[in-house]
């Protein structure tokens, strides 16, 4: 389009073509905030859309405008992207739409999506491919709960980099003040949801103030405008820089010689030569070529769509996993994860539901909802099961083992859908955060030391006391008085913190005086480190023997 | 390629190849829709890349309105046949029969019968479950709206309000008996990138997409192409040749040309950076009503 020339040639503008980087991002916020219409001006200022686009909409605008205000001489700007007839209709949008466009420095995917509540699926839809979120708030009206669902679910889906734009500046006469308390909620909002970023705009859709132009009618606002922050935005790789992993997806076998494990890398980098681990069986290989598009590369890394061929002919198929020895997933049966429920009919813990997993997929329950989230207040709140657009955090069960990583480490690794078997209807999206107890690799190893005698030898019974408050420091004030008078009481407890991980909670234990034994997997033999030291023997018997000599 | 860096195309390339590898691993009877232009011709190299050294585990379905420019129908045939593909071709017969003819029925029941139809038929003929298509969501707003994997009932009938949440790249190819998927692998990539990858690529296509002299008559502001004796001329309506090409490939009677200079695919590309409208505005079934696109494509249309 007109505002990308080929001033230095084909070659040059090639060459500029190859050095983009592209930006996927999603606009969100409650209904009528002005989404499609921000997105439209975005377009249109930006020189996205063509004539004959524009004339198709000017002559819709003409027809009957879905917005009550302006002169019907006005583009009715959110007709570019409400597609849909019953759209169209009820001045809503239904469900996300996709829109493409490139500046002279960055190529952009946005999702518009909805904002009505009752179609927030399609919303996280659009915001589950996201780098970055649009959160529009209307000036007049304020945040409004369903902006608070939408950061929500945006933070849940690990969105980096979320821009607030305070639209309808015009309608509150470009006021600062309403400006500066509308980005104070945000900024409280997104402390509690533990959003990486926000950056806040006051902009004008309808009339096109800071989105593309800079606003004169603003001067007290010295910031950016919306277009120029989102070229400037950093588009971090976490997937580049993690561990190496491949679902395979097919096992790729044209004739007797060839057998290529086919897959798109989610993470990490693979060549030639490396050592590589196959779950679940464990078995390992090395790789003798790493091939894309029947052609062997040296090297490959995430997103990319390859296929491995291995030195040994191990059993693989789909929905194994292939990882460097030395960085394995996770493996288990029973996960926690957070859950935004996407059906109409409520979740029925009593049912299996099929769970899909990188490219796996297994039968599983929700055994447990721990808790669910309160939509205005953002707290945690007492829930047995899930309505439609309900976040919790919940225990799934599997039927069968899943590889995963931390969705907050790894996107790809760490979610998965639930899918009605009944139905097939896809009723909700899962981000793992840790494995359950119960996992699969402690298989059928059972602790020789019985509860019962543990109890009775510390002569208490043992319980987990979740300290809530308003906030984490309050919560530690009140977990701190418990663990005093507990003691007092010639009972022995120590605080963990709730937000870290299992190796925290143990040496949280092992600060408290209790022997907090941690199991993982390594690659070569049996072995025990203790206070930083790695004990290994020839028999477990004199393994363990090192160790109680070891510790004090 | 740039080590540790993916272009942007090479960014899209991956993520279709993802896409065609789900669907043939989750469906029994997957089928890809042919229909000869650009895209066709993309789609089809980025599925040999997909499933090399092996050839492509399922057939290609053209729908052969026979309504389609001649050039079309030679380089389908070349196309097929140097690159080893087995080509399924079917065609609405009875309605052929009946006179069926966009002329004579105009675009809209022609369209209906002759591609909506006729595609459905095929499909339930061959038993397919899933069919790759090589739309685009920069091509229409209705298409915008639809996922990559697009749930079709048993009659082939698209619910646009209510769609299945599609979540980062975690396809739902779950059905039931009779009931089918429409796969669009290639749903991020725009018209531009199209071109860059066919240059980049060296794909060949249909010879119309460049610039040639060539007989037309303009019609209510459109070009029509005189392909066959079958163009019926109105009184006073007399043919003459033009440099045209064209963005985009239907039925002839349908498909407007554009007066183009562009010869060779850096021509193209350079028309196609500094262009003005997009490519759909010589689709002439895209415009017989508003939302006509959906409206097709509830009823079955690709």
């Amino acid at each position: 389009m007109a505002a990308t020339e080929m001033t230095n040639g084909l070659a040059g503008w090639l060459r500029a073509q190859e050095q983009k980087d592209l930006l996927r991002f999603v606009t969100i916020g409650s209904v009528d905030d002005g989404k499609s219409t921000l997105i439209g001006r975005l377009l249109h200022d930006a020189h996205g859309l063509y004539e004959d686009q524009l004339h198709a909409v000017r002559r819709a605008s003409v027809r009957g405008s879905t917005r009550g205000e302006g002169s019907t001489s006005e583009i009715d700007f959110s007709l570019f992207t409400d597609g849909l007839q019953a759209e169209r209709e009820q001045g809503i949008t239904i469900d996300v739409a996709y829109r493409y466009f490139t500046t002279a420095s960055r190529k952009f995917i946005i999702a518009d999506t909805p904002g009505h509540v009752q179609y927030t699926r399609n919303m996280a839809t659009g915001a589950s491919t996201a780098d970055a979120a649009l959160i529009l708030v209307d000036a007049r009206l304020g945040v409004l709960p369903q902006t608070r669902r939408h950061a929500q679910i945006a933070a849940l889906l690990g969105i980096s980099h979320v821009v607030a734009c305070v639209n309808k500046m015009d309608l509150v006469g470009f006021d600062r003040s309403v400006f500066d308390s509308i980005v104070s909620d945000l900024r409280a909002i997104g402390e509690k949801l533990g959003l990486r970023s926000l950056h806040a705009i006051p902009v004008s859709a309808l009339a096109g103030d800071n989105v593309v132009t800079k606003s004169e009618r603003t001067p007290w606002w010295p910031g950016t405008t919306l277009l120029e922050h989102l070229e400037t935005l950093p588009v971090e790789d976490r997937a580049r820089a993690g561990a190496f992993r491949l679902p395979v997806q097919l096992v790729l076998r044209p004739g007797i010689g060839y057998r290529g494990f086919a897959g798109q890398i989610v993470s990490g980098t693979v060549k030639a030569g490396d050592e590589v681990l196959v779950l679940p069986s464990g078995k390992s290989s090395r790789v003798t070529s790493v091939d894309v598009a029947g052609k062997s590369v040296d090297i490959a890394f995430a997103p990319m769509s390859v296929a491995l061929r291995l030195a040994d002919e191990i059993d693989i198929s789909r929905g194994d996993v292939l990882v460097h020895a030395e960085t394995p997933l996770t493996v288990a049966t029973e996960v926690e994860a957070d859950l935004v429920w996407m059906s109409e009919r409520p979740l029925d813990r009593a049912k299996s539901y099929l769970l899909k997993h990188t490219t796996r997929t297994v039968r599983a329950e929700v055994s447990t909802v721990v808790y669910g989230t309160d939509a205005e207040t953002l707290e945690p709140v007492a829930k047995s099961t899930l309505v439609l657009n309900d976040i919790a955090r919940v225990h799934v069960r599997c039927r069968a083992p899943i590889f995963f990583d931390a969705y907050a480490t790894q996107r790809a690794t760490g979610a998965f859908i639930l899918i009605d078997s009944v139905t097939n209807d896809t009723v909700a999206a899962g981000m793992i955060t840790k494995a359950l107890e119960g996992a699969a690799e402690r298989g059928t190893s059972r602790s020789l030391v019985g509860d019962e005698e543990r109890r009775a030898r510390l002569g208490q019974s043992g319980a987990v006391l979740r300290a809530v408050a308003g906030s984490l420091a309050a919560a530690f004030e009140l977990g701190y008085a418990l663990e005093r008078a507990l003691f007092d009481g010639r009972r022995i407890a120590t605080v963990v913190d709730e937000a870290r991980d299992a190796s925290d909670a143990a040496e949280a234990c092992a600060r408290g005086g209790l022997f907090a034994i941690v199991a993982g997997v390594g690659a070569d033999g049996e072995s025990v480190e203790v206070n930083g030291r790695v004990l290994r023997a020839s028999s477990r018997e004199e393994l363990v023997q090192r160790v109680l000599a070891a510790i004090t | 390629m740039n080590p540790g860096r993916l272009s942007h195309l090479e960014q899209l390339e991956a993520e279709s190849i993802h896409i065609l590898r789900e669907v043939v691993a989750e469906f029994d009877r997957p089928v890809m829709l042919y229909s000869i232009g650009k895209d066709s011709s993309v789609l089809v190299r980025l599925a040999q890349k997909a499933f090399a050294p092996a050839p492509l585990p399922f057939p290609l379905l053209h729908i052969d309105t026979t309504w389609k420019f001649r050039a079309m129908i030679e380089f389908r045939d070349r196309f097929a046949r140097e690159n080893g593909l087995d080509l399924r071709i079917h065609t609405n017969r009875r309605a052929l029969a009946e006179g069926a003819s966009p002329f004579a029925w105009g675009s809209n029941k022609y369209t209906q019968v002759m591609k909506t139809h006729a595609l459905l038929d095929a499909l339930r003929e061959g038993g397919y479950d899933a069919a790759f298509g090589g739309a685009r969501r920069d091509e229409e707003r209705s298409r915008a709206k639809e996922r990559v994997l697009s749930f079709r009932d048993a009659y082939g009938q698209w619910d646009p309000k209510n769609q299945r949440p599609e979540l980062w790249n975690l396809y739902n190819g779950k059905i039931r008996k009779g009931e089918s998927i429409r796969a669009f692998p290639m749903s991020n990539w725009t018209e531009l990138d199209v071109w860059q990858y066919i240059w980049q690529e060296d794909i060949p296509i249909v010879p119309l997409y460049f610039a040639a002299p060539r007989r037309v008559v303009e019609r209510e502001g459109t070009l029509l192409m005189v392909d066959d004796e079958r163009f019926p001329l109105l009184p006073g309506e007399e043919p003459r040749t033009e440099v045209v090409r064209f963005r985009t490939l239907g039925c002839y009677p349908l498909t407007g040309a554009v007066r183009s200079n562009a010869v060779t695919l850096p021509d193209i590309l350079r028309e196609m950076v500094e262009a003005t409208t997009s490519e759909r505005q010589g689709r002439l079934i895209d415009h017989d009503e508003a939302a006509s696109m959906e409206a097709k494509k509830r009823e079955g249309y690709f």
